[in-house]
């Protein structure tokens, strides 16, 4: 019985990690170690490069805005190049705000400054007028097209735009979403996704923590690989009461409900 | 003028009483929406008519706690203060303390200002009070969907400070650099207070930590010992920023759990040795804040001491209740570093827990519970018997207690405060302790349970 490990590189672990995204560390562990995988995270932090051939997953959590201004330029010198080459590789990533404002071709702060990002995702990101802070919902095809729902909670003044050549994520069902205006929230590229769901994202969302961790298993272990289900009771059950709660709320747009 | 002062303060009575009355609530905060409407100046003729001036109280973990203290030990001193006792740390809070505790003619019937004075509030609680002192406990990430960031609450305190007159004496937690640093500024300097034993820190940094960086020049900081979140021994290695000497240091600590702690404080006065009955490293920080606020109000150092011994918790802070022959500890929680503070105080045995954790995420708990992935809950694998999960966001609770390895069988979710209550009770012994870590809004239902069965009394009457 092959003993299965992946590597995940966690970008800037003790910066850009103030909306406990590290949640979705410990959930891609857990969900893991529970069907006998090794999940080794290495963190990525000020000075230290990424290689490109070294690593299954990436990481790239939110931030505060000082933070974020601070590791940007090395983000730029030090790690897009590489992340953009796994990325283009088949590599999963995941990341959320600040990380995913960094992975568009720029991300303008609140002064006005234009930062230049990685480029992985054909979007920008600018400041908006209005701050969304709230439970969002999402509506996800996934693999096969049924739809599916990603919940979490969102907290970005930053608006995010999607280029010519940019896939959303999803669509939102409630809540602001990419920029409040065109319904979409997130990007995805190959296997890189971005988006603004903190809450921790995979905790209250195991189908897409799987998708993560299976996308990651293929590109290693061969398109034969499948991973064991898990009970999942907790996580739907905690899944459903955000999205009955919407519900509840009313100000929903139709979707797979 | 009188007149109106005169005619705010009875129609803030009133209002008050007749809240009460009512049922609808402890009235704390009635008085403080319709005094302003009247005199808009209310709050700071009066408090400018206190005798000994006024103490403002801020910071995001132990403002209840640590203004309760000073509280207490003015009084051991024969200092009344006119305190915003229950917590309401809003303006109108403010206001509807001071109502209370005035004349009909505008006169405080109290020596000394106290008020505890939430984060946000400060610069305009300095605008309208003029306070003789201002401690400020600590900065750490609290409610996210209210401030955004840490250093959102830094530079609001930094602005309001370059505004106070030199005379007022700043008291400032040195092991925190995101408040240490206010001091620089500040004509007179400041009162600087810290733990100067590094036997209780660690050299491991904690995950949990909002400020690592220089607030000066960006670098991240060198830390020679951590004591909790970002507090701790700091330098900055690029610009020689560091933790400033500490006028009343703690220059020796022992922790007992959830019993107290023995301390030995150095101050200008002299030492105090003594036991605390206020458990974790985070009171004793508390602790240290009061000392030193006591010291600028020219108290004897007996005195502190005395009050400082004696002292025994803040209402829905930290309060033992004795329901028929178990107790039940309940100690609130509202971020990521607190919480961490109080799982680190209540294991320091290797007894297995019955435990009730209530999140709720109305307003004043924080809409955004992501904070509760930064908890270290791995620290209770194999420390729990039973945890009820109980509040508007139970079923989160339940998934992070899961994935922090809590066996599926031991954790409980359960709408009801008072069954979750009677479950927790049900599966404990006679004798034990049971854990109820709540955060604020779910800490006044579970002790509105509680009074309803008659174990505590309403708050407001405490």
């Amino acid at each position: 019985m092959t003993s299965f490990r992946l590597t995940l590189a966690h970008l800037y672990p003790d910066l850009m990690n103030v909306y406990g995204d590290r949640g979705n560390i410990i959930t891609l562990r857990q969900r893991c170690a529970w069907r006998g995988i090794h999940l080794d995270v290495q963190p990525v932090s000020l000075g230290d490069r990424l290689t490109p051939g070294s690593t299954d997953l990436m990481l790239f959590g939110g931030g505060q805005d000082r933070e974020q201004a601070v590791i940007s330029p090395d983000f730029v010198s030090e790690k897009a190049g590489a992340v953009a080459e796994a990325v283009e590789d088949g590599a999963v990533l995941l990341s959320v705000c600040g990380g995913y404002q960094l992975l568009g071709h720029t991300y303008t702060t609140v002064d006005g400054q234009e930062l230049p990002g990685a480029g992985v995702f054909d979007v920008r990101s600018v400041p908006g007028t209005r701050r969304h802070i709230g439970n969002i919902v999402v509506e996800v095809a996934d693999d096969d097209g049924t739809p599916r729902t990603l919940v979490g909670f969102e907290n970005h003044s930053g608006q995010t735009y999607l280029g010519a050549g940019a896939k959303p994520l999803g669509r939102v069902l409630q809540g602001g979403g990419n920029n409040g205006e065109d319904g979409t929230e997130g990007a995805v590229y190959r296997n890189a996704y971005g988006c603004y769901l903190h809450g921790s994202l995979l905790p209250k969302n195991p189908w897409f923590a799987d998708r993560l961790i299976l996308r990651a298993l293929q590109r290693r272990y061969g398109a034969d690989v499948a991973l064991a289900p898990l009970d999942d009771t907790l996580e739907i059950r905690a899944h459903d009461a955000v999205v009955s709660r919407a519900r509840k709320l009313g100000n929903v747009r139709s979707g797979a409900w | 003028m009188g007149a109106r002062l005169t005619a705010a303060l009875f129609a803030g009575r009133m209002a008050t009483g007749l809240s009460r009355r009512l049922g609808r609530g402890g009235g704390t905060v009635i008085a403080g929406h319709v005094v302003p409407r009247i005199d808009p100046t209310a709050l700071r003729t009066v408090t400018r008519r206190l005798r000994h001036g006024s103490l403002l109280v801020s910071g995001t973990n132990g403002k209840t706690t640590t203004t309760r203290l000073i509280s207490h030990i003015l009084e051991q001193g024969a200092i009344h203060a006119m305190h915003n006792r229950a917590g309401a740390n809003l303006v109108t809070g403010l206001v509807s303390a001071v109502v209370a505790q005035t004349t009909l003619g505008g006169w405080p019937q109290a020596d000394v200002g106290l008020f505890e004075v939430d984060e946000a509030t400060v610069p305009a609680a300095l605008r309208e009070i003029r306070p003789r002192a201002v401690l400020l406990t600590n900065i750490f990430r609290d409610q996210l969907d209210r401030y955004g960031e840490v250093h959102f609450v830094a530079d609001l305190w930094e602005k309001a400070i370059r505004h106070l007159p030199a005379d007022t004496t700043l008291v400032l937690n040195a092991d925190d650099p995101l408040v240490a640093t206010l001091g620089r500024g500040h004509l007179d300097g400041a009162i600087y207070f810290g733990v100067g034993d590094a036997s209780i820190g660690s050299n491991d940094p904690p995950h949990a930590s909002d400020a690592r960086i220089c607030p000066s020049c960006g670098t991240g900081f060198a830390y020679a010992v951590h004591f909790y979140g970002h507090l701790g021994q700091y330098a900055c290695p690029g610009c020689g920023l560091a933790r400033p000497a500490a006028t009343v240091e703690a220059t020796s600590v022992t922790l007992h759990g959830d019993r107290g702690s023995d301390v030995t404080f150095r101050t200008p006065l002299g030492t105090i040795t003594t036991t605390l009955s206020l458990p974790g490293l985070y009171n004793v920080y508390n602790a240290l804040a009061a000392t030193a606020v006591c010291l600028t109000m020219g108290l004897p150092l007996a005195t502190i001491q005395a009050g400082l011994e004696s002292f025994t918790a803040a209402f829905g802070r930290l309060e033992r209740i004795q329901v028929g022959n178990r107790e039940l500890f309940l100690a609130l929680v509202k971020n990521p570093v607190g919480f961490g503070e109080v799982l680190r105080t209540i294991l320091s045995d290797e007894h297995e827990r019955s435990i009730i954790i209530a999140i709720n995420d109305n307003f004043a708990d924080g809409t955004d519970i992501s904070w509760l992935w930064d908890v270290d809950f791995e620290k209770l694998e194999g420390h729990v018997k039973t945890v009820v999960c109980v509040g508007t966001r139970a079923e989160d609770m339940a998934v992070r207690l899961k994935y922090a390895n809590i066996p599926a069988d031991r954790i409980i979710v359960e709408s009801d405060p008072r069954r979750a209550v009677a479950l927790a009770l049900e599966r404990s012994v006679p004798g034990e302790t049971i854990y109820v870590l709540p955060t604020y809004t779910a800490m006044l239902e579970v002790r509105e349970v509680l009074r309803q069965d008659g174990h505590v009394t309403g708050f407001w009457q405490d």
